[in-house]
C-alpha cells in the first residue's frame, strides 16, 4: 500500500525536484553512485555490529543478536521547522510535568473536570501511594521521548508521549558518528547542529535533581536490568559517555532508607539513579513481589527523600494512551494557550459512540492497546488481513476500555536506500527532551525510525524498522561539528 | 570500582586460565597416551579426569574411559562444569557484563574463543583434537597478550589475580595426579614409565626447557616437584603463582589505601613457601601437602570475595 498522498520531506508533494532548502541533498543523492551508497551503508552496519550496538529480540536466543538496520540517506529539518517543533515540545513536556505534580498533589485538574477523575485514579499506571509525594526539585519526567509524525510541510502531530524510560538516544549519537565518518561531504554542504552534547546535558540534568543536602558532588548511577536486556548497549554507552557507574540491582542495597552501591572500597552513597527499569520491577516490596530485577527498599528511600529516581515513579500515567487523548486539554490547562503540537485524532473505545465508530471503520483505522508498546498489540487496518481485523473486532468487543483507535495517517516519507535504489519510505521522529531543576533542554536531533518495507507504516525496530540520522540545520552560519574521535575511543576502551 | 565488576573480572581471569589449563592437560595426555611402546592408555585418561575433578561426572555418564570420550567430555560437555566449553561460556558471560572495563582486544579474544567452540559438536580424531586444542590455546594466549597491554589499573589487577589464583590451584592438582597415577606392576619409581609421566606433567605446564636450565640434570621426580612447588622463577609454580597473587593484592591495596584479611593470608602463604624445603614437603607426604595447599587456596579465594564484597 503505497500512499500516493504521502508528503515527501525532501521532494515535497510528488515532485522530482527537491524543496528549495534541500537542493544540495538532491544533488548529493543524484551524484553519489548507488554502489557507493551501498558500500557506505554496509560499512556503517559492520561498525555497529563490531561495537555491539545490538538488540536482542525477545524470544530469540543469544546467538541472534541483531543490529537495527541503518539507512545512509539522512533526514533533514530546517532551522525554522526545528524551532517550531522545539517550542511545541517544551510546552508539552512542561505540561506533562505540571500534570504529574498536580495529580500527585492538589488534583486541581480533576476537580475542575478537565480530565475524568476515574480515568486517572482508577488507572493502573496511577500510583496512589505516591499521592502527596514531591520528587526532589519537583521534576517527575526528566527524560521524555516524544514520538512525532508528519503529514505535510507544516503538519506535525504527537503520536505518543514516552515518559517512562524512553530508549533510542544512543542511535541518535551513533548514527551521527557514522554519518560524519562515511559521508563527511554532507556536513560540508549543510550547516548541521551537533548532537554530541547530549551526554553532558543528561549528566547535568541528573546532577541538578540530586536531593538537597547531598553535597556538591552528587553520586549519579545508571541502573540497568543487566546485560541480557535488549537495550543493554544503550545503558553501557550512556553510563560510559557520562562517566557514571553502570549498576545492576544486586550492586545496590538500601539501609535505613539510604541507597548504597557496593564497591571494592566499601559502600558509597547514591544520590541520583537514572533507572532503565520500569516501575513494575523496580522494588519488589512495592510493586511486583516476584520481580528479581528490583532493589528492595528503593521506593522507601525515594519516599524518604534520600534519592532521586529518574524518571520518578508514577510517570506512566502521563503517557497512558487513554490519558493521551486528553493531552490537548491538559496542555491548555497548564500553559494557558493552545497546544502548539496537536494530537492525532483519537477515539476512546471506552466510550460507546467511539467504539461503534471504531468497529464500523476497522479497515481504515489504527487500533492500539492503551498499555501496549513496541508495535505489539496493534492493528493497522489498511494493511491488515481480514482475519486480523476479525480477531481485533472480537478483542475490542470483549474489552473496549483497553483500546483506542486513530485514523491512519499518510505519514511523511524520506528517500531511503532500498534494493531497487533510492525510494520513499515512511518515517517518524523521536526527539529527547530533558527536564531538570534548571529548565527544559532539547538537543537538536532525535531518532528517526523508518519503515523499510514499501508502503509500511510500522517503524518499530522489533517489527523490522530501521533508523536514519536526523540533521537539524543551523541558522547561525559558524556552527561547526565538534564531534571528534575522542568520544569513540572512550567507549571502546 | 563496583564489587560486581571486580568479581566479574576476577572470574573472567579464572575461567580463561582454567580453559587453557584443561586444553594443555588434554594435549599432554594425548602425548602420554601416544608413547605407544608402553601405552599408559586408560590410566592416563583416568588421571586427566582426576586432575580437573571430573571423574565422578564422567562416570555418571556411563561412558567407557577411552581417549575420544574423555577428551570430548573435557572439551565440549555442557554437563561438565569444568569443560573448556563451560569455562569459556562462563568467561564470556562475565566479560560481557563488564565489557567497558575490558579493552576491545581482551573482549574479542574471549568472544572469539567462545565463538570457535560454539558449533563444534564432535572432537574428531586425534589430529582434529590437537588442532582444536591449538586454536583454543592461541586465543587464550591472545587474551594474556591483551592483558599485558591493558592499563595497570584495578581492572588489570583483578583479572590477573583471578588468573594467578586459578593457576596455583591447577598446578597443585596437576602434581597431585602423580599420587593417583599408579605405576603398572613391576615398574619402579624412576623407571621409564615414571619418567614419561613426569615429562607429561612438565609438558602440561610448558616447563621442559625451564627444568634443564634450572637444574642442569636429567629428569628426577623430586627435582620436578621442587620446581613446580618452590621455584618462584617459574610462573606456573605454586611459589610463582603465590607471589603474583600477593603482587596484585598489594597493587589493589595501594590504590584503595588499605589492606585486609586476603592480603594477610596471601603474604603468609608466600612467606611459608619461601622457607619450605622439598624435603619437608616429602616428609609431610606430597599428597597431604598438596591437599592442604588446595584448601588454603580455597580459603584465600573466600577471603578475597569477602574483602571486596563480591556478594
Amino acid at each position: 500500500m503505497s500512499s500516493p498522498a504521502a508528503f515527501d520531506e525532501i521532494f515535497g508533494n510528488g515532485g522530482d525536484q527537491p524543496r528549495s532548502e534541500f537542493t544540495a541533498l538532491g544533488a548529493w543523492l543524484s551524484e553519489t553512485p548507488a554502489g557507493e551508497m551501498d558500500r557506505r551503508q554496509k560499512a556503517a552496519e559492520a561498525a555497529f555490529r563490531q561495537l555491539g550496538i545490538t538488540f536482542a529480540v525477545y524470544g530469540d536466543d543469544d546467538s541472534s543478536e541483531r543490529i537495527i538496520p541503518f539507512d545512509i540517506v539522512p533526514r533533514i529539518f530546517t532551522a525554522r521547522e526545528w524551532s517550531r517543533l522545539k517550542e511545541g515540545l517544551v510546552q508539552r513536556v512542561e505540561a506533562i510535568n505540571a500534570f504529574l505534580a498536580d495529580i500527585y498533589g492538589p488534583r486541581k485538574i480533576l476537580a475542575d473536570g478537565v480530565v475524568p477523575q476515574e480515568l486517572v485514579l482508577a488507572n493502573p499506571q496511577f500510583r496512589g501511594f505516591l499521592a502527596g509525594q514531591k520528587p526532589p526539585h519537583g521534576v517527575f519526567a526528566h527524560i521524555c521521548g516524544i514520538d512525532l509524525v508528519r503529514t505535510g510541510p507544516d503538519d506535525f502531530w504527537v503520536l505518543e508521549d514516552n515518559a517512562r524510560t524512553p530508549s533510542g538516544v544512543s542511535y541518535m549519537l551513533e548514527n551521527r558518528e557514522a554519518m560524519l565518518r562515511l559521508c563527511p561531504e554532507i556536513f560540508h554542504r549543510f550547516n548541521v547542529c551537533p548532537v554530541d552534547r547530549y551526554p553532558d546535558q543528561l549528566r547535568d540534568t541528573l546532577r541538578s535533581v540530586a536531593p538537597r543536602g547531598c553535597g556538591s558532588e552528587p553520586v549519579c548511577v545508571l541502573l540497568t536490568p543487566g546485560h541480557f536486556n535488549s537495550a543493554f548497549y544503550e545503558h553501557s554507552f550512556l553510563a560510559d559517555s557520562m562517566g557514571i557507574e553502570l549498576v545492576e540491582p544486586a550492586d545496590l542495597e538500601v539501609d535505613d532508607d539510604i541507597v548504597w552501591m557496593r564497591t571494592i572500597d566499601g559502600r558509597v552513597r547514591v544520590d541520583v539513579i537514572y533507572r532503565r527499569i520500569d516501575d513494575d520491577y523496580i522494588d519488589p516490596l512495592f510493586f511486583r513481589p516476584d520481580s528479581l530485577l528490583g532493589v528492595p527498599g528503593l521506593i522507601a528511600a525515594y519516599l524518604a527523600g534520600n534519592v532521586a529516581l529518574v524518571n520518578a515513579p508514577g510517570t506512566g500515567i502521563a503517557d497512558d494512551k487513554a490519558i493521551y487523548s486528553y493531552m490537548p486539554e491538559i496542555v491548555k490547562y497548564y500553559s494557558g494557550g493552545e497546544a502548539k503540537l496537536p494530537n492525532v485524532e483519537t477515539f476512546r473505545c471506552r466510550e460507546p459512540q467511539a467504539l461503534q465508530y471504531t468497529l464500523d471503520n476497522l479497515e481504515k483505522l489504527v487500533v492500539k492497546l492503551v498499555d501496549g508498546s513496541g508495535g505489539y498489540g496493534m492493528l493497522v487496518g489498511p494493511t491488515a488481513t481480514s482475519r486480523q481485523i476479525e480477531d481485533f473486532r472480537a478483542a475490542l468487543k470483549a474489552e473496549p476500555h483497553r483500546y483506542i483507535a486513530q485514523p491512519t495517517l499518510a505519514l511523511s516519507t524520506v528517500p531511503t536506500l532500498t534494493e531497487k535504489g533510492i525510494a520513499p519510505r515512511h518515517v517518524d521522529f523521536r526527539p529527547f527532551v530533558l527536564s531538570g531543576s534548571h529548565g527544559v533542554h532539547i538537543v537538536p536531533g532525535g531518532l528517526t525510525r523508518v519503515a523499510l518495507q514499501e508502503g509500511s507504516l510500522v517503524v518499530n525496530s522489533s517489527q523490522g524498522g530501521g533508523t536514519k540520522d536526523s540533521l537539524i540545520l543551523s541558522d547561525t552560519p559558524d556552527q561547526i561539528q565538534t564531534q571528534g574521535p575522542g568520544g569513540q575511543m572512550q567507549r571502546q576502551g | 570500582m563496583l564489587s560486581r565488576t571486580a568479581a566479574s573480572l576476577y572470574w573472567t581471569g579464572r575461567y580463561v586460565e582454567r580453559a587453557e589449563f584443561t586444553a594443555r592437560l588434554i594435549e599432554a595426555t594425548l602425548r602420554l597416551d601416544a608413547l605407544s611402546a608402553r601405552p599408559a592408555g586408560r590410566s592416563a585418561w583416568e588421571s586427566a579426569l582426576l586432575v580437573v575433578g571430573a571423574d565422578a561426572g564422567f562416570a555418571a555418564g556411563g561412558a567407557d574411559v577411552r581417549p575420544a570420550e574423555v577428551s570430548n567430555f573435557l572439551t565440549l560437555a555442557l554437563n561438565n562444569p569444568s569443560s573448556i566449553r563451560s569455562c569459556l561460556d562462563a568467561a564470556r558471560w562475565n566479560a560481557k557484563s563488564v565489557r567497558t572495563a575490558l579493552t576491545r582486544d581482551a573482549w574479542e579474544t574471549v568472544n572469539r574463543a567462545w565463538l570457535g567452540l560454539r558449533n563444534v559438536t564432535d572432537m574428531g580424531d586425534t589430529r582434529d583434537t590437537l588442532a582444536l586444542i591449538e586454536r583454543i590455546r592461541a586465543e587464550t594466549r591472545g587474551f594474556e597478550g591483551a592483558l599485558n597491554r591493558m592499563l595497570r589499573n584495578e581492572a588489570y589487577a583483578f583479572l590477573g589475580l583471578g588468573a594467578a589464583m586459578e593457576r596455583a590451584d591447577n598446578t597443585a592438582r596437576l602434581i597431585d595426579v602423580k599420587y593417583h597415577l599408579l605405576l603398572p606392576e613391576g615398574e619402579k619409581v624412576g623407571g621409564v614409565i615414571d619418567r614419561d609421566q613426569w615429562t607429561t606433567i612438565l609438558h602440561t605446564v610448558s616447563a621442559n626447557t625451564a627444568y634443564r636450565w634450572l637444574y642442569h640434570d636429567e629428569l628426577k621426580p623430586w627435582l620436578v616437584t621442587d620446581m613446580l612447588i618452590l621455584k618462584s622463577e617459574l610462573p606456573r609454580s605454586l611459589a610463582g603463582s603465590s607471589e603474583e597473587v600477593v603482587g596484585h593484592l598489594a597493587f589493589i591495596g595501594k590504590r584503595l589505601g588499605r589492606q585486609g584479611e586476603a592480603d594477610r593470608l596471601a603474604r603468609q602463604r608466600q612467606a611459608v613457601l619461601s622457607r619450605t624445603s622439598i624435603d619437608s614437603v616429602f616428609g609431610q607426604g606430597l599428597h597431604e601437602y598438596l591437599e592442604a595447599f588446595l584448601v588454603e587456596n580455597a580459603q584465600l579465594d573466600r577471603a578475597i570475595a569477602a574483602q571486596f564484597r563480591f556478594g
